[in-house]
């Protein structure tokens, strides 16, 4: 089973990451750009096939390492 | 003072932390590898040092944060055990949620390295009874991730119990944006936790306590521990 995990920051948390690739799309001129916030993403694969066993672990996963709650939201998708 | 050091795969600046360990309380510190899975009895002090562990993969310090020797030292700073966490220290002791709030990227997004001036906040606590509160002292970073953030309650929380002890700060102790390098709030650059037995830093004391270096400033921090040791024993 294929999974992915979106991890990004909270609204509010500063991205220094995010507004240095905003300015840089601005000098190549890209238009229409208003803003960018940098995040990650994890493909997972997963043994078996109970989906609800691999959503279970999936947050697991994202509570226990893949994201920093402080900071980070995450999103869970399990692709079958 | 029996302390020890924590070495993560990726940690580069352990033998700094033990030579200045062994120069100044004049015992040879522990040194203990990342799937250790206690301490040393009779243990006083965990360091964890600066570096790079794991690459910086994931976040700075997220996976040593996890890894096995964690559950012994978050076991020793619960029955009050003094553990200081140096720069990649610091971050890991954030991501062990040993500390409140995490170390972002540089606000300038680059990895600085030089000295800076610190503003001692206070001196009645094991890790700063070696310094008058106020004093400034001059100590080097190097950091790419030591821009201090928590929500603005653990902030409020952390400035209201007196536990931000170290501040970036002008020669003269102004606090101020423009001796803030990496654009942590509050210039925090060392926090303590509730109990007080907790310390995270980024810049690097360990790396000025000798003469030949132009400054032991950094000496007050050690020292200072020592006593606190002494005195308790």
């Amino acid at each position: 089973m294929k999974a992915r995990v979106t991890v990004t920051l909270k609204s509010g948390v500063l991205d220094p990451q995010g507004k240095a690739i905003e300015g840089a799309l601005r000098s190549l001129g890209v238009s229409g750009v208003a803003s960018v916030r940098q995040g990650k993403i994890f493909d997972i694969e997963l043994e078996g096939g109970d989906k609800a066993r691999a959503e279970a672990a999936l947050k697991e996963a994202a509570d226990k390492l893949l994201a920093n709650t402080v900071i980070e939201n995450y999103r869970i998708e399990v692709m079958g | 003072m029996k302390s020890a050091v924590v070495v993560f795969p990726g940690i580069n600046r352990e033998r700094d932390m033990a030579r200045t360990l062994r120069l100044v309380s004049g015992r040879e510190p522990a040194m203990l590898w990342h799937a250790d899975t206690a301490l040393p009895a009779g243990t006083d002090l965990v360091v964890i040092p600066g570096g790079f562990s794991y690459g910086d993969y994931l976040r700075c310090g997220a996976i040593a944060a996890r890894s096995p020797i964690m559950p012994a030292i978050h076991d020793f700073a619960a029955k009050g055990g003094l553990v200081l966490g140096v720069c990649n220290g610091f971050q890991i002791l954030c991501e062990a949620a040993l500390l409140p709030g995490v170390l972002m990227r540089n606000q300038n997004l680059r990895f600085i390295c030089r000295d800076v001036f610190l503003r001692v906040e206070r001196s009645d606590t094991p890790f700063t009874r070696g310094y008058n509160a106020g004093q400034v002292i001059r100590v080097p970073v190097a950091h790419g991730e030591g821009n201090y953030i928590a929500d603005s309650e653990t902030i409020a929380k952390l400035e209201g119990e007196g536990r931000v002890l170290f501040r970036y700060a002008s020669p003269d102790g102004l606090v101020d944006p423009n001796w803030n390098h990496n654009g942590a709030i509050n210039g925090i650059a060392g926090i303590l936790n509730e109990r007080g037995n907790v310390l995270g830093m980024m810049p690097h004391p360990e790396n000025h306590v000798e003469g030949a270096i132009g400054s032991t400033a950094g000496r007050g921090l050690f020292a200072g521990l020592v006593e606190h040791l002494a005195r308790a024993a």
